[in-house]
């Protein structure tokens, strides 16, 4: 990877918050993984089909019925900052 | 009280069957042996009262240990990260529900790299586990609580996950049997994903005898879990056969090739002398696509995991950081939360499946592991099963490749092939280094075809005694 504006862009699409010296520390150790990756570009892949996910069953259908899971309290519980049964978070929009 | 080290899980259950002790009794032999040895750092809690399994099958009774990485109801779940640190299931994992089911007494949670990422258990916020044959050795990872404990006997068998080798590398290190069954045998409800097309949860045990009954009680269909298989779940303590007479088994010329230690080869190669003895067929067989699998499986796990990820968010549970917009909620939290290696996971995934790279990385990394699959099969019409090394080393040193991310991707080099193809493998004891550290041999399967892993095994296991030997620890 990548130069630091790389690292940086990357970093905003993972929404994770880097230092500049931590985007040059990471680059720089993804840059060395990356190296290592480059060589699957030795192998001709053109005919290929890729392999996607292991699933072996096709849809899986179940009934659409209700069920009471009883755990709005428990998973409220877990939330950083509530308000009643909401999950409170700062302002979205300005 | 007597001493339970030296028994296995089955033993143990029996002796409760038989009113020669009381499950009270046997939790609390273990509790004390996991509080006396809390240096080997190999769990994250352990519960006063047990957990408590009201049903009954050939193992009730006796206490179990669950990597922290697996919903149990009530009870703190952290994967050892700081994001998830003040977490409380809301619901039984399935396994989880199978365990109590069957009578066990779930007695803790196990230490493991932050949501399974590594193999030496470092990138824990708990701090490293060590392993009980020389604490100043990593016990390999993520597993790596869970192997470290059964090892040192502080618990008879624990649950782990494994996504490139996560139950078997640290099995090798720690001296003890790992099974990741095939991709579909056992429900991922309730396992916090990592690599949602590679993770299993799989047992560690002493022993075949152990990890064939766990498999029984773990295994099966689940409606929660799209993914899992309706392949009906056989009685796998019928494997306990000693008998590999006729059977192929191959040894992958790759597998052996360099990059090994000595000492390693020659332990491996004389499991297959065993075998060979004992009637099995050895043949020399071809992976060629071996040393393209660290690099497909470090594109795949890591785009998987990056898209798994975004639920630690800071929103609805978990770590959140003060901000005062959305964005910077995000961004901090996850800053906070995260591990250095958590952070490089989803960088390397996030930029493997932005626009641009999408089909340089992530589609030609599909695109390969169709042919590390196809190897399998091809393999698999020629033998019946096959024989490899678990590690190309025994446990390294703690800190030895802490800064150095590639090397430690490197060392999963012959176990991370088998998850990218959905099969099923075993890491099982089969010698010691000169300086008294255990050496892990690994069989590979057929999809679905655990029983033959769980014959050889055991087979193996009926004329050696690596198996039996403790640490010497308190």
């Amino acid at each position: 990877m990548p130069d630091k504006k790389t690292v940086e862009y990357v970093a905003m699409l993972s929404r994770i918050g880097v230092s500049e010296e931590e985007a040059q520390y990471l680059g720089s150790q993804l840059s060395k993984i990356l190296e290592h990756i480059d060589k699957l570009k030795e192998l001709n892949v053109d005919d290929v089909k890729p392999m996607r996910g292991m699933n072996l069953n096709n849809n899986i259908f179940r009934d659409d019925t209700v069920v009471d899971s009883k755990t709005q309290e428990n998973i409220l519980k877990n939330a950083p900052s509530r308000e009643g049964n909401y999950f409170k978070i700062p302002k979205v929009i300005d | 009280m007597n001493n339970l080290t030296s028994q296995s899980g089955i033993q143990i259950a029996e002796s409760i069957k038989n009113n020669k002790l009381s499950e009270k009794d046997a939790y609390s032999f273990f509790s004390g042996r996991i509080k006396k040895n809390a240096g080997i750092n190999a769990f994250v809690e352990s519960y006063a009262e047990p957990i408590e399994g009201l049903g009954d099958s050939a193992l009730k009774g006796v206490p179990i240990a669950i990597k922290d990485n697996i919903c149990i109801k009530g009870k703190k779940i952290t994967c050892a990260s700081k994001i998830l640190s003040s977490h409380i299931s809301v619901y039984d994992a399935t396994v989880i529900t199978k365990l109590k089911a069957a009578g066990l007494k779930i007695i803790g949670t196990t230490n493991m790299d932050e949501f399974a990422f590594g193999s030496s258990t470092e990138n824990s916020c708990y701090g490293p586990a060590k392993n009980p044959w020389d604490i100043t050795r990593v016990p390999g990872g993520s597993s790596g609580g869970s192997a470290a404990a059964v090892s040192a006997r502080l618990i008879p068998f624990a649950l782990g996950s494994d996504t490139g080798g996560s139950i078997r590398q640290p099995a090798s290190f720690c001296g003890v049997v790992g099974f990741k069954p095939t991709y579909g045998r056992v429900s991922r409800y309730g396992l916090i994903a990592f690599g949602s097309s590679l993770d299993q949860i799989g047992p560690i045990t002493t022993d075949f005898i152990d990890c064939a009954h766990l498999l029984n009680i773990i295994c099966g269909f689940d409606k929660k879990d799209s993914t899992s298989s309706p392949i009906k779940t056989p009685d796998f303590s019928k494997s306990l056969k000693d008998d590999v007479k006729g059977l192929k088994i191959g040894m992958p010329r790759q597998y052996f090739a360099k990059g090994i230690d000595e000492e390693i080869k020659t332990a491996v190669l004389q499991v297959s002398n065993i075998l060979k003895e004992k009637g099995a067929q050895i043949l020399d067989i071809d992976l060629p696509h071996t040393e393209y699998a660290v690099a497909t499986y470090y594109i795949i796990g890591s785009s998987e995991a990056s898209s798994n990820l975004q639920r630690f968010d800071g929103i609805k549970y978990g770590l959140r950081e003060p901000a005062s917009n959305l964005m910077d909620v995000y961004k901090k939290s996850r800053a906070a939360g995260f591990g250095d290696e958590s952070k490089r996971r989803i960088f390397l995934g996030t930029y493997s499946l932005s626009s641009g790279y999408y089909d340089a990385y992530y589609v030609r990394a599909l695109k390969v592991r169709s042919l590390i699959k196809k190897d399998f099969d091809d393999a698999f019409k020629k033998v019946d099963l096959i024989l490899t090394p678990t590690s190309p080393t025994a446990a390294f040193k703690m800190g030895e490749k802490a800064m150095d991310p590639l090397s430690m991707y490197l060392s999963d080099i012959y176990t991370i092939s088998v998850n990218l193809a959905g099969i099923p493998a075993v890491s099982f004891p089969c010698g010691f280094a000169k300086n008294n550290l255990p050496i892990g041999a690994q069989f590979i399967g057929r999809e679905f075809d655990e029983e033959m892993l769980i014959r050889a095994g055991y087979s193996y296991q009926c004329v050696t005694d690596y198996h039996k030997r403790i640490p010497n620890i308190a």
